[in-house]
């Protein structure tokens, strides 16, 4: 495991942009390119509205702790929150597929970030909280 | 501020220009100022995205609530403009590439309706 990055911040939207560009130094300094950096900065930002939205339920003053290392050939982010146990398996994932009229609006936070990395697990423990963990695969 | 959005009309078209980064905390300024342009019963819209450096679902759910709205109406749409690589993957993978007609650039947009 090389040098890990941490940042802490409370559970407000007008975060996100300081969150993307902790994620963009972090994942620069495990040499991921241009493509890969953009996918993690989305992946995340996608993590922590839910956070925000959903395990605070817009409440401000609850935090978000993020955790990145690079572990052998993967880069790890873990992002943690004390707020309300989240269970992705109640999520619908969206139908990409469907006309227009059919469209749900919504429901494409947890489906990007599927998409954009390569695992997503997520962990619930009394005390601990939430932490979701996103691993992107490094050299692809 | 993280976003700057630019409105200009004109005679049969509305041009929105998106600068900076849409995420949840952005969004509500690109919704508010579709919905002001469509509350004001113009529907053709262009959305030019040549300064967007970022959008996330968020940004892709404020362009996709105003473009069912603007398809209600006769001729109505919204299109969009100079969309930047790395924020066409997102559109990509939500299957939206379908669903929006794009330019590369906002002339050929706005002559377009």
């Amino acid at each position: 495991m090389t040098d890990s990055f941490f940042l802490r911040v409370e559970s407000r939207v007008e975060r996100l942009a300081e969150i993307a560009e902790f994620v963009e130094t972090a994942a620069r300094a495990a040499g991921l390119n241009d493509e890969q950096v953009y996918d993690v900065q989305m992946a995340v930002d996608e993590a922590c509205t839910n956070v925000i939205e959903h395990a605070y339920h817009g409440d401000p003053h609850g935090s978000l702790e993020l955790t990145c290392a690079t572990r052998g050939k993967e880069w790890v982010i873990t992002i943690r929150d004390f707020g309300a146990r989240f269970d992705p398996q109640k999520v619908k994932m969206p139908k990409t597929g469907d006309p227009l009229s059919k469209r749900r609006i919504g429901g494409l936070g947890i489906f990007f970030m599927h998409k954009l990395m390569d695992r997503v697990t997520y962990d619930f423990s009394e005390g601990a909280g939430n932490c979701v963990t996103m691993i992107k695969k490094l050299g692809k | 501020m993280a976003v700057k959005i630019t409105t200009k009309q004109y005679k049969r078209v509305d041009l929105v220009e998106v600068d900076g980064r849409i995420d949840s905390s952005t969004a509500p300024q690109l919704d508010q100022a579709l919905q002001k342009i469509i509350a004001d019963g113009r529907y053709h819209v262009v959305v030019d995205l040549a300064e967007t450096d970022f959008m996330s679902s968020a940004g892709l759910r404020a362009l996709l609530s105003a473009l069912k709205q603007v398809r209600r109406f006769n001729r109505g749409d919204l299109r969009l403009a100079n969309m930047p690589t790395k924020v066409k993957k997102a559109f990509e993978l939500a299957g939206l590439l379908e669903v929006f007609k794009v330019f590369g650039n906002s002339v050929d947009a706005v002559g377009s309706f």
